[in-house]
């Protein structure tokens, strides 16, 4: 074998290692899963009437045929997103599953609150009939749906408010 | 500002792992075709049929996957393939400078082994619907690494190989059980840390900064640890003493979060290397063939280091070329020292690069311990990972004269087959938990909610196992 050919082999062999490993560094780069937090740059702070505006329309039109903006109506609808409103995590918003939303500090919650007055399983929310609710798990400091603290699972509604700790939940649709 | 937390569900990413094992082959029979190039002239003639069965090999795992674990991660196979694929270039390199040809070549038995590793994993796969079947067997698995552990200790079936008794021989079949036995150790560990971390970690006295934990929770643990670590001491296995102690601690870190962990661990090594610097002479012989591989006295000792050091020196930046150099000088260049070789007739630019394959290898293990949601998975994930890297740690620290030279084997690489078989079926531990990770919940978005029964409404728990 001329040597010209062995050092192209030698060479090419380091050439060829390393693309494989570029290349699977290429793969790294857009190999994401899990969660996506996205961020909408919109003002007022969770406080503007800014209820999901992916689809506003889906959700009226399937829920109620209701026209949206009048409170007292739409208090009544189902909710389908949930929304921190105060505390660490105050923004977030996160969408209501079909098979519940456990909110707590363990990092295996749905929801994870960065808060020193919540426990670590909180409460979660559930829906059943047709309707969401919400039940405390046993939690150190109470779940407070408005201002009474919780001591059975209760209905919860579009635009009630959960306190946990010092972070105010905000249920939207 | 808005913020929206959604779940983002992967591609499964088949068809790239298909292009990257097939990337994979091509740089093996590259390496393959260049050392006979050199050493006979002429292009193998089995390039074909071994070619041929390698590239089988890894296209059935894959297809496996795709059937029973859709969504596993992409790397981890490749990256296994090209591993494994060099290390028998390398050990058919020697062979060919032994004139070990055929059938009685090292080459020709690691390929078996590799054959026989796939075909467990395979089967693992298969059989082994969900990583947390495992948890049902966390004491089984204690049961059962002691005793593979202590099986080289049983009278005929054990077996004395250059100083270590951790052999096992039956009939023409010799194996390592000790190197499965970290297999059961990490289910056992893992098992055992997810349900007592939280007492370990909150409950126990506090003296100074660290916070230790009560003895009823840590005994079983510290009992199992010691017996492990002392068990292989006694069988004069110093690398998977040191192996074992690292899995434990980090694993008890990684459970925990305590920092106090590590520096536990720190002070009973140092205790441990100080009660061993006294007492067992042939660690000493080991510390001063680190400290000083050229001295007269230590290369009439072993010039295995010494040769080994040179091998990589001669190597220098692209290396001798395969076929070129002379790795076959150094003892055990096949095992211990196959990093060596490889980086005599690959370079620097080869031995980073096999270097950076490990690191890619370790960062998938991690990345799904992060991703996957049970405690166990996550804990599972993390010490099988870890064990593969802390091997790689003391294999190549110890060939490059970082840390004492402790016989570890290079994973994936090295000649012997238990080894090889054990470490396949971590990778495959790691893609089944991957799939785990990375698999999108089922869910339907929020819209009206059906009555869900209570035991569904777990979102980050649904158990359901066949």
């Amino acid at each position: 074998m001329s040597e010209l050919t062995l050092t192209l082999l030698r060479l090419g062999l380091l050439v060829l290692l390393w693309l494989f490993i570029f290349s699977i560094a290429g793969v790294l780069r857009s190999d994401i899963y899990g969660t996506r937090v996205s961020r909408r740059s919109q003002r007022g702070s969770g406080r503007a009437p800014t209820s999901s505006p992916a689809r506003p329309a889906a959700g009226a039109a399937t829920v109620t045929p209701q026209p949206q903006g009048r409170s007292r109506r739409a208090a009544k609808r189902v909710p389908t997103s949930l929304l921190v409103t105060e505390g660490p995590l105050a923004g977030t918003s996160l969408p209501l599953r079909a098979s519940g939303i456990v909110i707590g500090r363990n990092p295996e919650c749905a929801l994870v609150v960065d808060d020193d007055y919540a426990s670590g399983r909180h409460c979660r929310l559930y829906a059943a009939d047709g309707q969401w609710f919400v039940e405390d798990l046993g939690s150190t400091n109470g779940t407070f749906l408005g201002r009474d603290r919780l001591t059975q699972p209760r209905p919860v509604q579009t635009g009630s408010t959960l306190r946990i700790g010092r972070t105010v939940l905000e249920l939207r649709s | 500002m808005i913020t929206t937390v959604e779940r983002v569900a992967p591609s499964t990413r088949r068809g790239v792992e298909l292009l990257l094992l097939l990337v994979a082959i091509a740089i093996v029979l590259l390496a393959w075709v260049s050392v006979d190039l050199t050493r006979t002239g002429a292009v193998p003639a089995q390039i074909v049929p071994v070619g041929g069965g390698l590239l089988f090999l890894a296209v059935v795992v894959h297809v496996v996957l795709r059937w029973r674990a859709a969504y596993a991660d992409p790397l981890l196979l490749p990256l296994t393939t090209c591993l494994n694929g060099l290390g028998l270039v390398m050990i058919h390199r020697l062979d060919l400078a032994r004139n070990k040809l055929g059938a009685d070549g090292d080459a020709y038995r690691q390929l078996i082994w590799t054959a026989l590793a796939v075909a467990l994993a395979v089967a693992v796969l298969v059989v082994l619907r969900d990583h947390r079947i495992l948890r049902r067997f966390t004491y089984v698995s204690m049961a059962a690494g002691f005793a593979l552990l202590l099986l080289p200790l049983v009278p005929l079936l054990g077996q004395t190989v250059n100083g270590s008794q951790i052999w096992i021989r039956v009939g023409p079949l010799s194996f390592q059980p000790g190197e499965l036995a970290k297999i059961a150790l990490a289910i056992f560990f893992a098992g055992y840390l997810v349900q007592t971390r939280d007492v370990l970690s909150l409950a126990g006295r506090r003296i100074l900064f660290f916070t230790f934990p009560r003895g009823r929770d840590l005994g079983p643990i510290l009992v199992a640890w010691l017996l492990a670590v002392l068990i292989l001491v006694f069988e004069k296995d110093l690398g998977s003493a040191l192996l074992f102690f690292g899995l434990f601690v980090a694993m008890l870190y990684v459970a925990t979060e305590r920092v106090s962990w590590i520096a536990i661990g720190l002070v009973l090594f140092g205790l441990a290397v100080a009660f061993a610097l006294s007492t067992f002479s042939h660690f000493q012989t080991r510390v001063d063939l680190w400290l000083d591989p050229f001295s007269p006295t230590s290369l009439r000792r072993s010039d295995q280091l010494a040769n080994g050091l040179w091998g990589m020196a001669a190597g220098g930046l692209t290396g001798t070329g395969l076929g070129q150099g002379r790795p076959w000088l150094t003892s055990f260049a096949e095992s211990d020292f196959i990093f060596a070789s490889l980086g005599e007739e690959l370079g620097l630019f080869g031995t980073v690069a096999i270097l950076v394959l490990y690191l890619l290898f370790v960062e998938r293990g991690v990345r799904t311990a992060i991703g996957v949601r049970d405690g166990f998975g996550k804990l599972l994930a993390i010490g099988l990972t870890f064990s593969v890297a802390f091997q790689v740690f003391i294999v190549i620290g110890g060939v490059t004269r970082v840390i004492p030279l402790t016989g570890l084997t290079t994973p994936f690489m090295s000649l012997g087959g238990s080894a090889l078989l054990a470490n396949w079926i971590i990778m495959t531990l790691l893609l089944r938990i991957s799939d785990q990770a990375r698999r999108p919940m089922a869910e339907t978005p929020a819209a009206a909610p059906q009555s869900a029964a209570p035991g569904a409404a777990e979102a980050t728990q649904v158990v359901r196992l066949p």
